[in-house]
């Protein structure tokens, strides 16, 4: 009993020491090896210029911005992923034609075509968001036809010998059983989301993070790089515990959530 | 069904056996006559079941018993109204389940499934899970919950209605399928090997429950097995199909009275009758 106790408790133990070590150890190394600025800044600096940087109206509009395009261009993929998931995953023939054309979608480097969206979509918002939405759209979409196709055939069988309507089996059965993969698919689309608007912006535009990131590149700025890929680190943990929270209050049922509460808790 | 294969449909052929009829009195729950079902795949014509003439009464728990690959499971998936029979008449209550490959949804709504496997929805508690075939026909939500409380204390799972699925046993996901089942007050109670995936111990004490239950609810059962002894511990008769193709080879009526003890088991004239069923499922693969 107190054993599982202390075994919950550990990550929560466990984590912020690591942290901790990890920044000391930091320090220590750029005081002993005399290391200049531009090449690794002290972890106090860094902390020095993302405060400083959090307390422009700046820093916020760029932390917005690149919100905002994740999010936009992840909600696109969602909806889409999901409708294309229920189509292909509900079609056989239509999957059957699409196959190749999906395989070799999924095998060409889609960062490779980000400067052609921003040929194409400019260098305003538009060019991130699809990007964003074509690195997530994927996964989405993949996980959400594999779960229309693995509903468990018993289970549609009890449907059927209920006498269950086309809209009863889906609201019951094949949405509840899709479900797990529609978030399986969000938690990695959620992540390619935010990496699809940083390379967009890294290649084009004004505006958002991945652009600030490039500036102060430019800059030499190290200690102001550190802090904007803090804050970016930040941001994408903040968007998936987003999702994995809905997860756990939408699927309480499902194994990936009873497997990790009995893990952590 | 794959596509490949078709059905077959052509005239019954011939009432070569009669119909077996119990002469116990009781009104006719389910009559079963020339059932037959075929499958033709481009390589293969097989009869799975051939000319099934079955009466069953009101309250009659009916075994079903034979080697795999007699057509017990095609015979009950035909009578759960998942499968249409290539010849012959399938009537509930007298009237008829099947019109041609169409099924009469209406009869089928009396009809209660238990399946080999509990096929829970493990997204809905117990009581959920119960009362599902309710909810599909728009019972109010206190109506359905009260029912779901009431058949679980009857399958021995009271207090475990807002438990969910993952958190029973093999034995108790069982006892929610057969409450399940039993949920729409059914007029006959399918029941498809549906205590094949548990352990011995657990197997037994199922038998018992479900003989309770079945007397309690007074509930007209066919009941598939390949268990000789909880085929006889089970039914008031016993069908015996033989393979290739599937036919009724003999009817046994089983006159131990009602409840049973499990200790019936080891009475002589349980044996004799379980022995005779073995040999003659011994004759079936020398066949």
């Amino acid at each position: 009993m107190t054993r599982n106790r202390t075994r919950k408790l550990l990550p929560w133990i466990s984590t912020p020491v690591i942290i901790v070590l990890a920044v000391v150890i930091w320090d220590i190394y750029v005081r002993v090896t005399d290391t200049p600025d531009v090449v690794l800044p002290p972890p106090g600096r860094v902390l020095e210029e993302l405060v400083a940087a959090l307390g422009t109206g700046e820093m916020w509009y760029h932390t917005w911005i690149t919100t905002s395009e994740t999010l936009s261009g992840f909600l696109i993929a969602l909806v889409i992923g999901v409708v294309a998931g229920v189509v292909l995953g509900k079609v056989p023939w239509l999957e059957m034609s699409l196959r190749p054309v999906i395989v070799a979608s999924q095998v060409v480097p889609k960062v490779a075509l980000i400067p052609l969206f921003v040929v194409w979509f400019g260098f305003g918002i538009t060019s991130k968001v699809v990007i964003s939405a074509l690195l997530a759209f994927f996964p989405i979409m993949l996980n959400v036809q594999l779960g229309v196709r693995s509903v468990e055939a018993g289970q549609r069988e009890v449907m059927r010998s209920l006498n269950a309507s086309r809209w009863q089996t889906f609201r019951h059965l094949e949405m509840k059983s899709t479900l797990p993969y529609v978030f399986a698919g969000m938690e990695v689309g959620i992540v390619l989301a935010i990496i699809g608007a940083i390379v967009g912006e890294y290649l084009g535009g004004s505006e958002g993070l991945g652009y600030m990131l490039v500036r102060t590149l430019n800059d030499l700025n190290a200690s102001a790089m550190f802090a904007t890929t803090i804050l970016l680190s930040l941001i994408g943990l903040l968007l998936y515990f987003a999702v994995n929270a809905l997860k756990r209050f939408l699927i309480p049922w499902h194994e990936s959530v009873y497997a990790q509460q009995d893990l952590n808790g | 069904m794959s596509p490949d294969s078709a059905e077959v449909t052509h005239p019954t052929s011939g009432a070569r056996q009669k119909t077996v009829t119990d002469d116990r009195s009781g009104a006719v729950k389910l009559e079963l006559t020339g059932v037959g079902k075929e499958f033709r795949t481009k390589r293969a014509h097989t009869v799975a079941l051939k000319d099934i003439n079955l009466t069953i009464k009101d309250g009659e728990f009916v075994s079903v018993i034979g080697r795999s690959g007699c057509g017990k499971t095609t015979l009950l998936r035909m009578l759960a109204g998942l499968l249409s029979p290539t010849t012959g008449q399938i009537l509930v209550e007298g009237k008829s389940l099947w019109n041609g490959t169409k099924v009469d949804t209406s009869v089928v709504s009396q009809l209660g499934v238990v399946f080999q496997e509990a096929n829970l929805f493990p997204w809905y508690s117990v009581a959920e899970n119960i009362a599902l075939p309710l909810q599909l026909r728009g019972v109010d939500k206190k109506t359905r919950l009260a029912r779901a409380a009431e058949l679980a204390e009857l399958v021995g799972l009271g207090g475990f209605e807002r438990s969910y699925p993952r958190e029973l046993s093999g034995g108790m996901r069982q006892r929610v399928a057969i409450a399940r089942a039993l949920s729409i007050s059914p007029k006959l109670l399918l029941m498809d090997e549906p205590f094949g995936a548990l352990d011995a111990l657990t197997r037994e004490r199922m038998n018992m429950e479900l003989q309770r239950i079945s007397l309690a609810t007074k509930a007209t059962v066919v009941f598939i097995t390949h268990d000789i002894t909880e085929a006889v511990f089970l039914g008031d008769r016993v069908v015996h199909l033989t393979p290739r193709p599937g036919r009724i080879h003999q009817i046994r009526t089983i006159e131990f009275a009602k409840p049973r003890d499990i200790d019936v088991q080891t009475e002589p004239e349980f044996g004799a009758i379980a022995r005779d069923l073995r040999h003659a499922l011994d004759e079936d693969e020398k066949r």
